[in-house]
């Protein structure tokens, strides 16, 4: 077994040589380039996680933005509607004191109109009855030769035109 | 009988041999011969380097190579991350270098580079070496223990709720479990790759002698052997993975008494 048979005149030589090269192992790869390649790693980790960050918070942004703006839509739009409606109520208010307006006044109208076909209605009855009484003073007269006075013969108008 | 003595001497591909012109090299009167095996290191070191470099590109979008090595950067972190915790993040560095440098220098070690001409030398089937990465692990276990909790660390050995009367038998068995850490650590790692190597190698044998012993011989005992070689093989790769693994699993299991006791 040369491990052990050669051991006396080798041992010296096997650790100096092999201090020297896991030294260097140690001191140039372990320490000098190791946390070098760990470093990019982290640096990896860190960047991918900042620009998942970064998503999220656009994300987020967006998302606000897009809420903000729908609150405002909505109030645009509620807004609008009140608009609409009280230019609706004004509109009928307004509309409606023009048409009691209208109203009032077509009622004064016609009452006018009534009171004048009445009077003219008495007017023409008046007539009627004058022209009426002449009539039957003179039917009378012609007829039967009697001279009816013009109040008898009145009352006997009125009483015909009051029986039809 | 077989015809030819067998070539293949299942020990030989663990013999450390000095490249030309070394061999008397010393420092502070030991002799630092660049062997074989330190050879091997260097190409681990190289191979690693080259790796880990590829996925030093930096980019945003990871290629496959970047890809590759950031899920062994993360693999590691992770483990330390589940064992000790967000303390455990400034281990990375040494756990990934030893968990690399296992696994590199166990997947070389297993290369057919023999048809070529190049051996491929496991350093890490030498325990010399397991143990000086095990004795790194565990001075560094001590280091934490001892820095951030002083004396107090010495209360691993008695573990949480143990009753008053037992203490004495307890910490003793604590301690003496505490101090084979090391060497379990290393003859782990050294027997799984010593273990894989000789198998292969006496597998080989049984199919080069059993094949030169003519064709009854290698149609019973080379091919079967070649059969099971091809799945040992495969078995050996991941056993490359799972004791360096199981090196660095440990490794931060033992940090993590250090850092947070019990």
């Amino acid at each position: 077994m040369p491990q052990i048979a050669q051991l006396a005149e080798t041992w010296s030589s096997q650790v100096f040589w092999l201090l020297i090269f896991f030294g260097i192992t140690f001191f140039v790869i372990g320490r000098g380039m190791v946390p070098k390649v760990m470093d990019t790693v982290a640096q990896r980790d860190s960047q991918i996680s900042g620009d998942l960050a970064a998503a999220k918070a656009a994300r987020d942004a967006a998302d606000a933005e897009e809420e903000a703006w729908r609150v405002k839509e909505n109030e645009n739009r509620a807004a609008a509607q009140a608009i609409v409606a009280k230019a609706k109520d004004e509109a009928a208010a307004k509309s409606e004191t023009r048409l009691k307006a209208a109203q009032t006044r077509l009622d004064k109208k016609l009452a006018d109109a009534e009171t004048r076909i009445t009077e003219a209605r008495t007017a023409a009855l008046t007539e009627v009855e004058s022209v009426a009484v002449e009539a039957a003073q003179d039917i009378v007269a012609t007829l039967a030769g009697v001279k009816v006075t013009k109040p008898t013969a009145a009352k006997a108008v009125k009483e015909a035109m009051t029986h039809g | 009988m077989a015809a030819e003595q067998a070539k293949v001497d299942p020990m030989k591909q663990f013999a450390i041999e000095p490249i030309a012109g070394t061999q008397g090299w010393e420092l502070a009167g030991f002799n630092i011969a660049f062997t074989n095996s330190a050879m091997w290191m260097l190409v681990t070191v190289v191979v690693l380097f080259l790796f880990v470099l590829g996925g030093m590109k930096r980019e945003l979008v990871p290629g496959r190579w970047q890809m590759m090595v950031e899920t062994f950067t993360g693999f590691i972190d992770n483990m330390l991350e589940a064992n000790i915790g967000k303390e455990g993040r400034k281990y990375v560095p040494y756990v990934f270098s030893l968990f690399m440098f296992i696994l590199v220098a166990n997947l070389l070690g297993l290369l057919p580079l023999g048809i070529v001409g190049i051996h491929p030398f496991t350093f890490t089937s030498h325990f010399t070496v397991t143990g000086v990465l095990a004795i790194i692990s565990f001075s560094i276990v001590l280091l934490v223990g001892f820095w951030k909790h002083g004396l107090h660390f010495f209360s691993l050995f008695v573990p949480h709720g143990t009753p008053l009367p037992m203490v004495p038998v307890i910490a003793p068995i604590e301690f003496i479990s505490f101090m084979v850490r090391p060497f379990s650590l290393a003859l782990r790692l050294f027997v799984a790759m010593m273990a894989g190597h000789v198998l292969l190698k006496v597998l080989s044998s049984f199919v080069i002698d059993g094949t030169n012993a003519g064709l009854g011989f290698g149609a019973l005992v080379g091919l079967p052997s070649f059969v099971l070689m091809i799945g040992i093989s495969a078995l050996e790769i991941l056993v490359a993975g799972i004791q360096a693994y199981v090196f660095a699993l440990l490794t931060s299991l033992y940090i993590n008494d250090a850092e947070h006791l019990h």
